[in-house]
């Protein structure tokens, strides 16, 4: 490492291609899980436990097959008895002695974390933004304190948040509900949202809205003509961070929810089979849920790395 | 990002929207829950026959067992309208009924005509009375459980292995009857190679987080005499569950971890000892009696390969098993009371029983025990009765959830992490029991 | 995308501009500078006020209480300070505080050391960086409940993958292998996967890091024909010192909380080795339900680790202002 210091000439070929090759080594190899995710989804209950591992292996869509149904094992008489099967999902759980009971509650769950998920985004980029410009424009008696407040929140571990909350829930009749979760995610993400835009918002010239302000316009209108426009890097980059938090929470959701508004998260590792967990069909829900994210991470990436890299530099 | 501002106000309105409509378009519907295992989804084919009768729709809500008293506790000490019917742990109806979970049923009971005595009695103890052994009613039993074991009959049947075996042991290789011929058994077949494939003893109960090292280590330590308190002075344990017995029976699971268990099955319940056992790794599987009619109809190790025995006596020849089973009740926060104890009233009728033990679930109305064709239905079916006839359980106490935290920790702190000895665990586990109960105010 | 997001937003305003009655309306478009400041502010300090401080608060006065949400019809009690000397002379608060303390500096100094090695490299400018940094920054968006799930199915000992690369690249047996079994490896075991997941999050700190060193410092050491070696330990390493600090802060309040992924990997086991101070919390709060107790030990949570966040900032402000 030390022989290719950081230097203002051009690092030389053979240190970036060692450096390249490190880094691309690093990926790849951090990319294994993933994959092998990817892979074990596709692969038959048999398939995803064989030893050694198999990488060459028959695509199968079991996995996903599984993942959105439950079954029953049954006698070979009395699978004989029933209509011949519809699907191929049907066919082939029958040919592991089993029929289809019904569909499983995956699907309920995945729609839960969308409306949670965006909800809470939208409220937590809304209120964020509306309060970063009031901190950013305005003298606000004890902002400092207020601000450092408001940040302060994200120190409490989860589980002790939960406690308070469950109770307060219990109480307010918002226990597993959807609004219940969005106002929670909300609250928790919208101290990093006021955090985030702050510092975008501090950027844009104040004598931009001064000037609109002059033509005539209300601070309202200066707000939403002038400033919001200028600010949309910002509130999308913050709006994907709130979107990966309440995406993949895990700790309030499996604390606070059990049936009606669970998300994808607490429910996954619940996925079993007869036995222990069916890792081709967890594998499926994974791909599932992970899809969604990684679509964003790379259509976003620009974005993402400023909001990481500024809310570093800030704090 | 355009796409996502205009999803995410779309679905805040639909969101909006949808909590409105949720109560009316399903007003019909009941949720039951309960666990995710085998009978769960027989239940899930029976219950068809409830909506084709009654024309309520069923929901299902099942959790893995690792996960089951966690969300459903909370489920209900939230105050939560999730479940309409809950077929709730044994261990839960001290809690649930003193804390108004459940409804009581004596008054339901009566006005149908469904008697208590028409169910099997350690059933009724288990699963429905509060307290225990008075006649309140909480739940109705639906699912008789215990814990037994499974082998491999074509592994003991074996004539070079059976040979060999009395050769070591001096004794025919078949169903162990005490722990003692049990642990021979267990280390005889321990990495063993079979079919070109390396077995091991036994698969055993071993997992942290929920109950499953307790309802393990119990299960061996009834055997060996182990109690809860002192039979004369209630929750008087010093002495009791310390004893030198119970210190020997823990003793024992430690060595069963340590010599005959698969390499890394260090958190292992029921679906972990099902896979054990179904892929072929292991002679003999503890498992709850649930486990048996899936094993039984399994192709790779089902039919002829598997044979079923009761838990083994211990050294001085006592023999229990641990208990396992529910009881269905009706929750009190739930809007639908009335259909629920519909389906309760359907669920008690004897032709439903009899088709739910045919389905795979274990009945536990007399009708259907009782009746001289019961033992040769199946081929566990001699070991089921024979295990409910032997059952013991767990504290049932409104604070059982502390009681087994306890036991967990101290358990599985000894048999899979090794520390310390099998009396101090013991007697670490009494210090943490004592305190219990005098939080609670009965010492 | 920059028009759309203002245009909804101005649809909004637009209907909630029309929703107002007129003389409401003329009101609100005429509202002094203060009086926009509140507006603007107040619904979220209302939404932290009400989700985050009343529950504070109230959690404090359980914490003093035998309170056991489980039991609602049981009369609280008012217990002093007991709660708190019971946690605080417990031994298995300890080992959970050991637990804990083993997990957060392994994972810092590793994340650490690979991050920034990570991000010099990157700092290279070869070609496809860009790529490449987008690629390793995939671990650390996914949820760690959900992956972390999954990191089970490798560490299997006779059938997961990452057993299987260790046995084959040691010579070790796959049944020797125990990474969630033993009581030595479960440890490292979450230590591992938390590594994998964050180190990215570290290297992009330190990148920035890098990136803010202004070029003129290193034409002034070439100019005095400073060695890269040189270089290296008395710029690069000292100016971004105080982003590897921040990362720091930030790796280890985050573990410190962390619950998700151990709590799905080895649930605390085997036996007591991984249980890390948010899962005995867990247990208390909502398998005991002891609520009283357990809001006293978040309380001691908190308090630790805002104690020792502060306290690092401070020293962190001293790097920086050298």
């Amino acid at each position: 490492m030390s022989a290719a210091a950081h230097s203002v000439v051009e690092p030389s070929t053979t240190s970036k291609r060692a450096a390249a090759t490190l880094v691309i080594v690093y990926a790849l190899i951090s990319m294994i899980p993933l994959f092998w995710i990817f892979a074990t989804s596709f692969k038959t209950p048999p398939d995803s436990i064989a030893y050694p591992p198999k990488i060459v292996f028959t695509p199968s869509i079991e996995g996903y097959c599984n993942l959105f149904t439950t079954r029953t094992r049954q006698t070979p008489e009395y699978i004989n008895s029933l209509p011949p099967a519809t699907s191929f999902c049907d066919e082939t759980t029958r040919k592991r002695n089993m029929v289809i009971a019904g569909p499983s509650n995956f699907l309920p769950r995945f729609v839960n974390s969308l409306i949670i998920a965006f909800g809470s985004t939208f409220c937590a980029v809304f209120l964020g933004t509306l309060a970063a410009y009031g901190f950013s424009r305005f003298r606000v008696p004890l902002a400092d304190d207020l601000l450092f407040f408001i940040l302060s929140t994200r120190f409490m571990p989860p589980i002790a948040v939960a406690i308070p909350i469950y109770l307060m829930y219990r109480e307010l009749g918002l226990s597993d509900t959807a609004l219940g979760m969005i106002l929670l995610y909300t609250a928790v993400n919208v101290s990093l949202a006021v955090w985030l835009l702050k510092g975008f918002i501090d950027e844009i010239p104040r004598e931009y809205e001064e000037a609109a302000m002059i033509d005539g316009y209300t601070r309202l209108q200066a707000f939403r003509k002038v400033v919001l426009p200028q600010a949309t890097t910002g509130i999308a980059a913050t709006a994907i961070f709130c979107l990966i938090f309440a995406w993949n929470e895990y700790a309030f959701a499996s604390l606070l929810t059990s049936g009606t508004a669970q998300t994808a998260p607490p429910f996954i590792p619940t996925i079993i089979g007869e036995g222990g967990q069916d890792w081709p069909a967890v594998a499926a829900g994974t791909t599932v849920f992970l899809v969604p994210i990684l679509v964003f991470t790379i259509l976003l990436r620009k974005q993402l790395l400023r909001g990481i890299t500024f809310g570093a530099v800030r704090k | 990002m355009k796409s996502t501002l205009k999803m995410s106000l779309g679905l805040t309105a639909g969101l909006l929207a949808s909590s409105a409509m949720t109560g009316v378009s399903q007003a019909e519907d009941l949720t039951l829950c309960w666990a995710a295992w085998d009978p769960a989804n027989a239940l899930v084919e029976l219950s068809k026959d409830f909506t084709a009768e009654t024309g309520i729709g069923m929901k299902f809500e099942f959790v893995p067992w690792t996960n089951y008293a966690d969300r459903f506790l909370n489920e209900l000490n939230s105050k939560g309208k999730l479940c309409d019917l809950i077929i709730g742990d044994s261990q839960w109806i001290g809690g649930s009924a003193e804390n108004g979970h459940y409804i009581k049923l004596n008054d339901f009971f009566d006005k149908e005509g469904i008697k208590m005595s028409d169910f099997v009695d350690a059933t009724v103890v288990g699963y429905s009375q509060w307290p225990k052994g008075t006649p309140n009613y909480w739940a109705l039993p639906a699912m008789g459980d215990v814990v037994g074991w499974t082998y491999r009959k074509d592994w003991f049947s074996n004539p070079d292995l059976q040979k060999e075996f009395k050769e070591k042991y001096g004794w025919d290789l078949g169903a162990p009857a005490t722990f003692d011929q049990f642990k021979q058994i267990a280390e005889f077949f321990q990495n063993r190679e079979i079919d070109g494939k390396k077995v091991y003893g036994a698969s055993i109960y071993t997992e942290r987080g929920s109950e499953g090292v307790t309802m393990g280590v119990m299960d061996v330590l009834y055997s060996f005499g182990f109690k809860y308190d002192n039979p004369d002075k209630p929750y008087e344990m010093d002495g009791v569950v310390n004893s030198e017995k119970s210190v020997k029976g823990l003793e024992f699971y430690k060595s069963l971890y340590d010599c005959c268990t698969p390499p890394g099955a260090s958190n292992s319940y029921m679906g972990e000892g099902i896979d054990a056992f179904k892929s072929g790794q292991v002679a003999m599987h503890m498992n709850f009696a649930f486990t048996w009619p899936g094993l039984q109809k399994d192709e790779a190790v089902g039919g002829e390969k598997v044979g079923f025995f009761a838990n083994p006596a211990g050294p001085d020849g006592e023999q229990f098993a641990q208990l396992g089973g529910q009881g269905i009740s009706v929750v009190s926060y739930s809007d639908k009371q009335e259909s629920a104890l519909k389906y309760i009233k359907w669920f008690a009728n004897p032709e439903v029983q009899k088709k739910w033990w045919s389905l795979g679930g274990f009945s536990c109305l007399k009708a259907v025990v009782e009746d001289p064709a019961f033992p040769d239905s199946q081929p566990y079916a001699k070991t089921f009765l024979q295990s409910m006839a032997i059952v013991k359980d767990f504290w049932a106490e409104p604070s059982y959830a502390s009681l087994l935290q306890a036991s967990q920790k101290r358990f599985h702190d000894y048999v899979v992490a090794g520390q310390g000895t099998a009396k101090e665990a013991l007697d670490g586990l009494v210090a943490d029991w004592t305190e219990v109960f005098q939080d609670d105010g009965k010492i | 995308m920059t028009d759309t997001t203002s245009s909804i937003l101005d649809r909004a305003a637009e209907a909630a501009a029309r929703a107002t009655p007129e003389t409401l309306a003329s009101r609100v478009r005429g509202l002094s500078d203060r009086m926009v400041a509140w507006l603007f502010i107040a619904p979220t300090i209302v939404l932290l006020l009400a989700i985050n401080i009343f529950p504070l608060i109230w959690a404090i006065q359980l914490s003093f209480t035998n309170y056991r949400a489980n039991r609602p019809n049981e009369p609280i009690k008012n217990i002093g300070l007991s709660n708190y000397s019971r946690i605080l002379t417990d031994t298995d608060t300890w080992i959970a505080m050991q637990a804990t303390a083993h997990f957060v500096f392994w994972t810092i100094l590793l994340q650490t050391l690979i991050g920034f090695s990570l991000a010099y490299l990157i700092d290279r400018k070869f070609r496809g960086h860009a790529f490449w940094t987008t690629i390793i920054l995939v671990p650390m968006m996914l949820s760690p409940a959900v992956v972390g799930n999954f990191w089970r199915f490798l560490y299997e000992p006779q059938i997961g993958l990452f057993t299987y690369v260790v046995s084959f690249f040691t010579g070790i047996p796959t049944t020797d292998i125990l990474m969630l079994s033993n009581v030595t490896l479960a440890p490292w075991a979450i230590i591992i996967v938390d590594t994998w997941m964050w180190t990215p999050y570290v290297m992009l700190i330190c990148l920035a890091g890098l990136r803010s060193i202004p070029d003129y410092i290193y034409e002034a050491a070439e100019v005095d024909r400073a060695s890269n070696w040189r270089q290296f330990w008395s710029i690069t390493l000292p100016m971004a010192l105080p982003f590897i600090m921040l990362a720091v802060l930030f790796r280890g309040i985050e573990n410190f909380k962390m619950f998700d992924m151990v709590n799905l990997l080895t649930g605390g086991g085997p036996g007591s080795t991984t249980e890390v101070a948010s899962i005995t919390l867990k247990r208390e709060a909502f398998e005991k339900w002891r609520t009283g107790f357990s809001s006293a030990f978040a309380i001691i949570l908190f308090v630790a680790v805002f104690g020792l966040a502060n306290i690092y900032v401070k020293v962190l402000n001293r790097v920086k202002s050298r």
